[in-house]
């Protein structure tokens, strides 16, 4: 049994507060967008220079000056704001953004996150803002899959992909398992029902704790 | 009477030299201004170096100046996009040098210079790649890492709005990198969609104050 993209997406979005300052990185974690309560005031923040952003435009509605970080068409909600790249910045670095969701090749048990680059010789690098992002939003939060797709533990002893940031990630949602990292280690927030302790610490290269 | 209006984006960049280093506002191509760069291109200025958010989009705008083969370096936080093709190639083919900064530590390397900032320490990117090489300190509990500032001779950047003297107003997300590397650049040029008559700017809503812009045209 393993919960569904949409599945840790619904619970990352419940697990963010009302009037909490949030960033979504690139890819997987846009998800979230879409299961926040709307009963719920939320400020998104893009860091291209968005505050209060708000979901797709309809078919015909785009404008190409009002796009997110992943250079999609968005919407501003009332009450949100444009601003330059620096103030955006010092948003990030400056511990303003309370919550930010990045996906990731790679977390370690100290909450060592590498999620940038392969490594491998042929690719070029690109970074965007996912190192001041791991460094400066107040917590962290990393959502990606368990296991690679040939199977092998995504959350490790100590990373093998060149990192973004160290000792940055504060919880690691996968379609297995909601971990905490704490100075203690992992700790097991949730399971999938049915995942005894053994089975999803075989799938992970740590001793997770309840 | 001081006016920054100048008649063409060609007027606009004339003056470029051979190896200077251009600023080029936008993030992907909101902000990109994208009738400047066109003229660069025009002017005929080689051995740039580039700074910019990204290493260009489809064969327009920075894209279309590196197909010219006007680049030697682009210093950006992301260059891979699916439409980066352009730049991809020539960097396989080891035609452009690249330097990956941070998307914040890039901006806040202008901000600096822009600023008189000889430079700063960050957090970004400490026990990483990107800071492999340069001179960390330990200030109250954290890893900092000194980056420097990063100067241009020319800026081009986009707004919505400009008046006579160079005051700026920009549209949406395209104000991105545009006000900071206006300061940045011995040079700042902007390309706008509109210029007013003084006053006509809300004083209290101007963005870029004209000190940092030298010519201005309305394409």
């Amino acid at each position: 049994m393993k919960w569904t993209r949409d599945q840790v997406a619904a619970r990352i979005a419940r697990d963010i507060p009302e009037g909490a300052y949030v960033n979504l990185g690139i890819g997987l974690p846009t998800l979230v967008a879409n299961h926040l309560a709307p009963d719920k005031e939320i400020f998104l923040h893009s860091e291209n220079g968005i505050l209060g952003m708000g979901p797709a435009p309809a078919a015909g509605d785009e404008d190409p000056e009002l796009i997110n970080a992943g250079k999609q068409p968005v919407t501003l909600l009332a009450g949100g704001a444009y601003f330059h790249h620096a103030d955006s910045f010092a948003m990030i670095r400056g511990g303003h953004v309370d919550i930010c969701v990045l996906g990731a090749f790679q977390v370690s048990i100290t909450g060592d996150l590498a999620n940038w680059h392969t490594g491998a010789p042929d690719t070029i690098p690109a970074v965007g803002g996912a190192m001041d992002l791991a460094v400066g939003a107040r917590r962290v939060f990393v959502m990606m899959e368990h296991l690679t797709r040939t199977g092998e533990p995504k959350i490790v002893e100590r990373c093998t992909y060149p990192l973004t940031g160290v000792r940055c990630v504060s919880r690691i949602y996968t379609d297995m398992a909601v971990l905490d990292v704490t100075p203690a280690g992992l700790t097991v927030v949730d399971m999938v029902d049915g995942l005894s302790l053994a089975e999803l610490k075989q799938c992970t290269a740590l001793e997770a704790s309840r | 009477m001081v006016t920054k209006v100048v008649e063409s984006p060609a007027a606009a960049v004339s003056g470029v030299a051979d190896g200077a280093t251009v600023m080029i506002g936008g993030f992907g191509t909101a902000g990109m201004p994208a009738a400047l760069v066109e003229a660069l291109i025009a002017q005929g200025a080689g051995g740039l170096t580039v700074v910019c958010n990204n290493a260009g989009n489809g064969e327009t705008g920075l894209a279309a100046l590196l197909k010219a083969g006007r680049v030697r370096k682009v210093i950006c936080s992301f260059p891979r996009q699916a439409d980066s093709y352009v730049f991809d190639a020539l960097y396989r083919a080891g035609k452009v040098v690249l330097e990956v900064v941070p998307q914040g530590t890039l901006v806040e390397r202008i901000r600096a210079a822009g600023a008189g900032i000889g430079g700063f320490f960050t957090r970004t990117g400490y026990g990483t790649t990107l800071a492999e090489g340069k001179e960390s300190r330990h200030i109250d509990g954290h890893q900092y890492v000194l980056e420097h500032p990063i100067h241009a001779d020319v800026a081009l950047i986009k707004a919505r709005t400009a008046d006579r003297w160079g005051n700026l107003v920009y549209r949406k997300t395209a104000r991105n990198f545009g006000p900071l590397m206006a300061t940045a650049a011995a040079c700042t040029i902007a390309e706008v969609s509109e210029i007013v008559q003084l006053g006509r700017l809300d004083p209290e809503c101007i963005v870029t104050p004209g000190i940092f812009v030298h010519r201005v045209v309305a394409v």
